[in-house]
């Protein structure tokens, strides 16, 4: 089925505008998609109609508050199919999610000598954590090299795995390439070594239907901005058992059973890991972009961004001086490229001047970047609401700035 | 040898010309910064690099006859055109030129505009260097 991308367009108010006098072509979305009007209205409703503290007050309000957020728990542990809405923890985004098993989980199970495997096309997110606990710990952060199509060298992985693996924290897809990593098989095989396997699903989530109980792997965490939500809010899934067996991350108000001065007892999952007043407007509004995607249907997303990226890939290989970087075979609809005798911040900059929205730089993926020896990519970055027309639009804007230095 | 103002002026003229087309600015900037001399290999050393700057950008002075020359180079075509345009205001000048110099030219192209907040402080950084050694020859001059 193909999408009626018009009818989906009118619901997003930020496209329909012009930037440097020319048509918005907003590509940026692996960093952040744009919001819904439903999204947008939620988080004011919210506002204007229920705000209140939620699980305290004895008071309609507070009532009302408290199931939307937890409608919004039970939405997500739909949205990855989780066993129990008790195995949703709502963050601040997917950093605070690696950080907070990395300080509980991490400090609490790992020794001296212990090994953390992580992928050399980590975001940073997925590196500094690992490397900060391996250095108080005495652990040793363990890397699986990357080939130069952009992709898991998977026979390295295998023989780094052993006894001394007991985390193995891998990005689901690259944000800087698009590859989507084989973590099923990967989640297997570290299973057989007894490791726990942390799935970063920031750019995942947006474009794979994604299935915790299949995938059978012990922590996920992503992003509701990647996710047509809003900003400010991550989650982390763990399993049951896992998260009972781990200390809390941060104390305060709402984590605890009961508090006198001798000692604390702690609340149960999910509450154990939720101190404070949590981000309640946007974990209300995150369930209307869920309903968002649930009512477009990934499947039909996916194949609509798949036809995208075959359409650029094709169009833009055409063009002289296109260089494309990470081509691996199974990607999202995101394409890494460089302009041959160009930096591309140079290309990025230009191609905003004709108000088209691309990310430049390292992404914060500078070993990655290192490994390819390249100081950073221009990242063109597709979602549902675009279209082949704004494709073109970038194609003869790129074929405008390549002729600079490749006549 | 025309006033740090003068250049200021012709320079704004010359980007009143492009007009609102934030994309043939781009391409004029880019020319620019084509047309920066070769910077000496000896120089592009560490120390020489300017801090702030998102680019790299690699900036050395010389005393001519107390007058400075500058001499500068970046890895983006878009900030060596920058760097050209302060180049040509601020080179060649007498420290004292250079330090009392208001840079208006800057904020009347909109090169903020052109350049993004973001990469703003990087200029506010090639300023502040340029005009730190202008001090250091000033002070050298007086002692």
């Amino acid at each position: 089925m193909s999408l009626n991308v018009d009818k989906i367009r009118d619901q997003f108010p930020v496209l329909h505008q012009e930037v440097n006098g020319r048509p918005l072509v907003y590509f940026d979305n692996a960093a952040t998609t744009q919001k819904p009007q439903s999204v947008i209205d939620a988080i004011s409703g919210y506002y204007k109609l229920d705000n209140s503290n939620i699980h305290r007050g004895a008071h309609t309000l507070a009532d009302r508050a408290t199931r939307y957020f937890e409608d919004t728990r039970a939405a997500v542990k739909e949205f990855i199919n989780a066993r129990e809405d008790s195995e949703i923890i709502f963050t601040k985004g997917t950093t605070e999610s690696i950080n907070l098993v990395a300080s509980t989980y991490g400090r609490k199970f790992l020794t001296k000598g212990d090994e953390v495997l992580i992928s050399a096309m980590e975001h940073h997110s997925n590196i500094v954590p690992w490397q900060m606990l391996c250095e108080e710990k005495e652990a040793v952060l363990k890397i699986i090299p990357v080939n130069d199509q952009g992709e898991i060298i998977y026979d390295e992985f295998e023989k780094l795995l052993s006894e001394k693996t007991k985390i193995l924290s891998v990005i689901h897809v690259s944000n800087a390439l698009g590859t989507i990593n084989p973590v099923r098989e990967m989640i297997q095989a570290a299973k057989k070594w007894g490791a726990k396997v942390f799935l970063d699903g920031a750019q995942s989530t947006s474009h794979l239907t994604i299935d915790v109980q299949e995938l059978d792997c012990d922590f996920l965490a992503f992003s509701a901005h990647k996710l047509y939500g809003p900003t400010g809010l991550g989650i982390l899934y763990g399993k049951r058992e896992v998260l009972e067996s781990m200390p809390p991350y941060q104390g305060g108000g709402e984590m605890i059973k009961e508090v006198s001065f001798e000692k604390t007892t702690y609340n149960d999952i999910p509450f154990k890991f939720e101190a404070g007043t949590p981000n309640i407007a946007d974990v209300i509004a995150f369930k209307t972009a869920l309903d968002f995607i649930r009512e477009i249907g990934k499947s039909n997303i996916k194949n609509h961004e798949d036809e995208l990226l075959r359409y650029a890939s094709s169009s833009w290989s055409e063009i002289k001086g296109f260089i494309p970087v990470g081509i691996a075979k199974d990607k999202i609809s995101v394409i890494s490229f460089n302009i041959r005798e160009m930096h591309p911040f140079d290309v990025g900059v230009m191609l905003d001047a004709t108000g088209i929205a691309v990310r430049t730089g390292h992404h914060c993926t500078q070993p990655l970047m290192q490994r390819f020896g390249l100081e950073g990519t221009v990242r063109a970055s597709f979602s549902v609401y675009n279209t082949k027309s704004e494709i073109d639009q970038m194609t003869e804007a790129v074929s405008k700035i390549a002729k600079i230095k490749n006549k | 040898m025309s006033s740090v103002n003068d250049i200021q002026n012709e320079i704004i003229e010359e980007f009143n010309i492009l007009g609102d087309d934030k994309e043939s600015t781009i391409f004029y900037i880019m020319e620019l910064g084509g047309k920066l001399p070769d910077f000496p290999e000896n120089e592009r050393i560490d120390s020489n690099i300017i801090k702030g700057c998102q680019s790299k950008v690699w900036l050395t002075a010389k005393d001519d006859n107390d007058q400075i020359e500058f001499l500068a180079d970046s890895n983006t075509d878009i900030t060596k055109g920058l760097i050209s345009l302060l180049i040509r205001v601020l080179s060649g000048k007498k420290p004292k030129e250079i330090l009392d110099a208001d840079l208006f030219f800057i904020d009347k192209i909109g090169m903020g505009n052109i350049i993004g907040s973001q990469r703003s402080n990087g200029l506010a950084a090639m300023i502040k260097q340029m005009k730190l050694y202008a001090l250091a020859y000033q002070t050298k001059q007086n002692a």
